[in-house]
């Protein structure tokens, strides 16, 4: 392993001053192991109240944003004594707003002895005071604060908090920290806790029990299956089952009251009524692991993931869409029954058990079986995968018999094999400048396919895509734009249609709010084809025969 | 008739009528007044040259077998009907700006410059003038630059710490000028200092002219990391995260230039340290360098043309853009690259 050090030259002495140094430590690096060691020394000597704002921000329980960001506009060009112009010029530059501000204002003091709590403590007074009020705080902390600080106090205040630090990485500097095992810790925090009402002690060293009714267990993720399934061994030693294309979700039955979370930290249970019916169905001290599904009751089959979607969008629901899109757990596994942890238990005894509690629920209940796919052989296997989009599943999932219910994305144990994405070649006719690392760079790309009879066919576009290609090709390609633009609408530029790119995706849908009648599910560039003349893109007419199929 | 301005801007470049010779001109002239020995404006393929003393060796390192005559800052030539003289620009040793005049009128160009002395290049002077061109690679208000003294500590703080944990601090730095700037300013006491070739290369036309630069060692393919514990490493921007890095071991890797104020660039770099450390002048310099002219045209050339131009123009200047073959617009990553490079 290498040496790591932690180049803390002098140890600042207010606690936002210290979280400013762990965020510029962060931030200088590209290593991973020098930022585990530098948010390990940060939850050793920071105080106590900052480390619990620090998991809170890493872990997605970021403050919302304070302030319009009009308002922040007007009062830093003000403040610089600049025309408001020349301020958004340079925000175009520097494809940041915080840092924009930061840098365009006059030095500050950088005299501050306050805390990470303290800043954010203000900055949530914020929203309560009258404007003239709140534009004193703001312009006195950016004449306070030096210019990393200011960075840093205006992506709290903008709600856009990142620190390029994965939930993963900060368990493991946590355990580093504290002694504690990782799995533990990635359990303690998960849930609903909020900072500022959770102390160091109660959040990490040792939480209440009364506190973990609502906490889930960390999911276990698997990683794409890249080999063929050969490599896996014995197909005796695993179990396949579909993988469904929903909302993955856990649902807690504790204590005579239910939650349901989403893979994201997300307490879902008021956008999905139907699942209270489960105290009806399971005794409490059940958690399941599944797949939400907006069902199709008569058929008993998933409806598309565009009626999952309406619900997704609503916090509370209408009667009508309850009954349009009535949702359903598709369980495949057991993690607590009668209360009992049954993490550590290999995968078919957990499965045996859910199969037994499942069996014989009644059709009108949220709860479904997520049944095994039977196989003898990799090669059968590899055929039952073809059949999965007409099942509506994405293909399968792989878990080996005697597995336990890890916390993460851990490589051996279970792995996603999914069907081949659907394949379209299209032709780029439109481009715009990314965000943040990739300001100044054309990433985010409209596509067209022909439509039409040959020699009068017209590029008709149909999916936008920004991710798949490296930095290189993004740099050749914003040369390429640069010397090729036809005309500017804001930000983004029509460019001479001469690219065609190779465009996967997961799905496709009927639209009637694309020009194209369609809409695609996860689209990405995966490879430039520099090979193919634009002619030879595909047509509109295949993607509707794609939506025919897969539709 | 309408007298010829004294300086006209053609698809060749920068030209003066009345001497009938052009000022870093990107394609072939007969008769090239040059500002400075980097490559987007002393070009192959002209016939006569004209630069400073101290320009010149490395015009002649790069170009090789040139016709070229010199002048010391502050003489007075005449040209034809023009009188031009040479003052310094402060952006690398031996740059200067050229000051025209043709029957009492002033212009300057003034290739790129950096307003606060670097201790190194030739300090700039303001010239006085009717009409001045000017740069503004940087002309945003988000480019301000800390003194060199503040950054230049903070570059061996970095090396230092590499130092004691038995890494390698490897800074990419453009080989003519910037490279220099950091040999010349760092306290060459921390540890060993090791060049890139295209840096030493430079590095010995200096050293030949006088200037003083610390002991370097370059690279050369029996140099290893190892056997020069706690090094500074000296190179080309674009020498970092090439398989040359490999032979350092465990290294530190960091870019010296006016880019790295920003995290976007910072981080698109993939480097562990940006040091803000530019050749150019920042906004307020380049507001203060125009002031100073007294001029009341200014001619934008190279860099954020259109915001800076709209500025000058709401400040009272008479300004205006002029397309040249130098550094360009630097908004977009592929030039913003080179800018990067080339800076």
């Amino acid at each position: 392993m290498d040496q790591v050090t932690v180049t803390a030259e002098t140890m600042p002495e207010g606690g936002f001053a210290r979280f400013v140094a762990l965020f510029t430590a962060l931030d200088q690096t590209t290593k991973t192991n020098a930022k585990v060691a530098a948010l390990a020394a940060y939850f050793r000597d920071a105080p106590e109240e900052d480390r619990v704002w620090c998991i809170a921000l890493l872990s997605g329980r970021r403050p919302k944003r304070m302030l319009t960001t009009t308002l922040l506009r007007d009062w830093a060009a003000e403040q610089a004594g600049l025309p408001l112009w020349l301020f958004e010029e340079s925000y175009a530059v520097a494809g940041d707003l915080a840092e924009t501000i930061a840098l365009i204002l006059p030095e500050g003091q950088g005299e501050d002895t306050a805390s990470l709590g303290d800043w954010i403590g203000r900055l949530q007074t914020l929203p309560k005071l009258e404007e003239a009020e709140r534009k004193a705080r703001v312009l006195e902390a950016w004449a306070r604060l030096g210019p990393t600080e200011r960075f840093v106090f205006n992506k709290l205040l903008t709600g856009g908090f990142r620190m390029g630090v994965s939930a993963k990485l900060m368990t493991r500097a946590l355990a580093h920290a504290t002694g504690l095992a990782e799995p533990e810790l990635a359990h303690r925090l998960m849930g609903g806790w909020e900072p500022g009402r959770v102390t160091w002690e109660g959040l990490v060293l040792c939480p209440d029990p009364g506190e973990a009714l609502s906490k889930p267990y960390p999911f276990y993720l698997a990683y794409q299956l890249d080999d063929p399934p050969e490599s896996l061994g014995d197909p005796a030693e695993w179990a396949a089952e579909w993988k469904w294309d929903g909302i993955r979700g856990q649902l807690i039955l504790r204590e005579g009251t239910h939650y349901l979370w989403s893979r994201g930290e997300e307490l879902m249970t008021e956008r999905f009524p139907e699942f209270a019916a489960a105290l009806d169905l399971l005794p409490v001290g059940t958690v399941l692991d599944g797949e939400v599904l907006a069902w199709d009751r008569a058929a008993e089959v998933p409806q598309s993931f565009n009626a999952l979607q309406a619900r997704i969008g609503r916090k509370t629901v209408p009667k009508k869409l309850l009954a349009e899109a009535p949702c359903v757990l598709r369980a495949y596994d057991l993690l607590e029954w009668g209360g009992e942890d049954l993490r550590a238990r290999p995968f078919s005894e957990r499965r045996d058990i859910l199969e037994r509690a499942l069996a014989d629920l009644p059709r009108a209940g949220p709860l479904r079986l997520s049944p095994r796919v039977p196989f003898e052989s990799w090669s059968a296997l590899a055929l039952a995968r073809e059949t999965s989009r007409d099942l509506r599943a994405e293909g399968l999932m792989l878990k080996r018999l005697t597995s336990p219910y890890l916390s993460g994305r851990k490589k051996g144990d279970w792995w996603k094999w999914k069907v081949d994405p659907l394949s379209i070649d299209a032709v780029m006719i439109y481009a715009q400048a990314g965000h943040g690392r990739r300001a100044n760079l054309y990433t985010d790309f409209t596509f067209a396919v022909w439509n039409g009879a040959p020699g009068e066919s017209t590029l008709v576009p149909f999916t936008k895509a920004y991710s798949g290609l490296t930095d290189a090709e993004f740099r050749k390609i914003t040369a390429w734009v640069r010397k090729n633009t036809l005309e500017r609408y804001g930000p983004v530029r029509s460019v001479t249609p001469a690219h065609v790119f190779e465009i996967h995706f997961e799905g496709i849908q009927r639209s009637t709010r694309h020009k194209s009648g369609v809409a695609l599910r996860f689209p990405r560039m995966a490879r430039w084809r520099e090979d193919k003349p634009v002619a030879e893109a595909n047509t509109l007419d295949d993607l509707h025969r794609m939506l025919e199929a897969y539709g | 008739m309408a007298r010829d301005p004294v300086l006209s801007f053609t698809e060749r470049g920068i030209y003066c009528a009345a001497g009938d010779f052009y000022i870093d001109p990107w394609r072939p002239v007969d008769r090239a007044l040059i500002t400075h020995g980097h490559a987007d404006h002393a070009r192959w393929g002209h016939r006569r040259y004209l630069a400073t003393e101290a320009a010149a060796p490395v015009m002649r390192h790069r170009l090789g077998g040139i016709e070229l005559d010199t002048v010391r800052f502050g003489e007075d030539l005449r040209i034809g009907d023009a009188e031009v003289s040479y003052h310094p620009a402060g952006h690398v040793p031996g740059s200067a700006q050229i000051r025209v005049e043709v029957g009492g009128e002033v212009w300057v160009a003034s290739g790129d410059y950096k307003v606060a002395p670097d201790g190194l290049s030739e300090p700039f002077e303001p010239v006085r003038c009717h009409a001045f061109i000017t740069e503004c690679t940087f002309g945003l208000p988000i480019f301000t630059w800390a003194p060199q003294a503040e950054v230049v500590a903070e570059i061996e703080a970095w090396w230092r710490a590499n130092a004691a944990a038995g890494r390698t601090s490897v800074i990419g730095a453009y080989a003519l000028g910037k490279a220099q700037r950091v040999l010349s300013a760092v306290d060459p006491g921390i540890g060993p200092i090791l060049t890139h070739g295209a840096v030493e290369a430079t590095n010995a036309v200096l050293r030949a002219q006088g200037v003083a630069l610390p002991d370097t060692v370059q690279v050369t393919a029996e140099v290893r990391g190892k056997d020069f514990p706690g090094a500074l490493v000296v190179a080309p921007p674009s020498a970092l995260g090439t398989p040359w890095m490999k032979r350092f071991g465990a290294v530190s890797t960091a870019f010296a230039s006016g880019w790295m104020r920003l995290r976007g660039v910072r981080r698109r770099r993939a480097a562990d340290r940006g040091f803000v450390l530019s050749d150019h002048a920042d906004w307020a310099e380049l507001n203060a360098a125009i002031a100073e002219t007294g001029a009341e045209r200014i001619f934008v050339t190279h860099g954020y043309t259109a915001a800076f131009r709209a500025w000058l123009e709401s400040e009272g200047y008479d300004a205006a853009i002029v397309e040249t073959d130098y550094e360009g617009e630097s908004l977009d990553a592929g030039r913003e690259e080179e800018a990067v490079l080339a800076e």
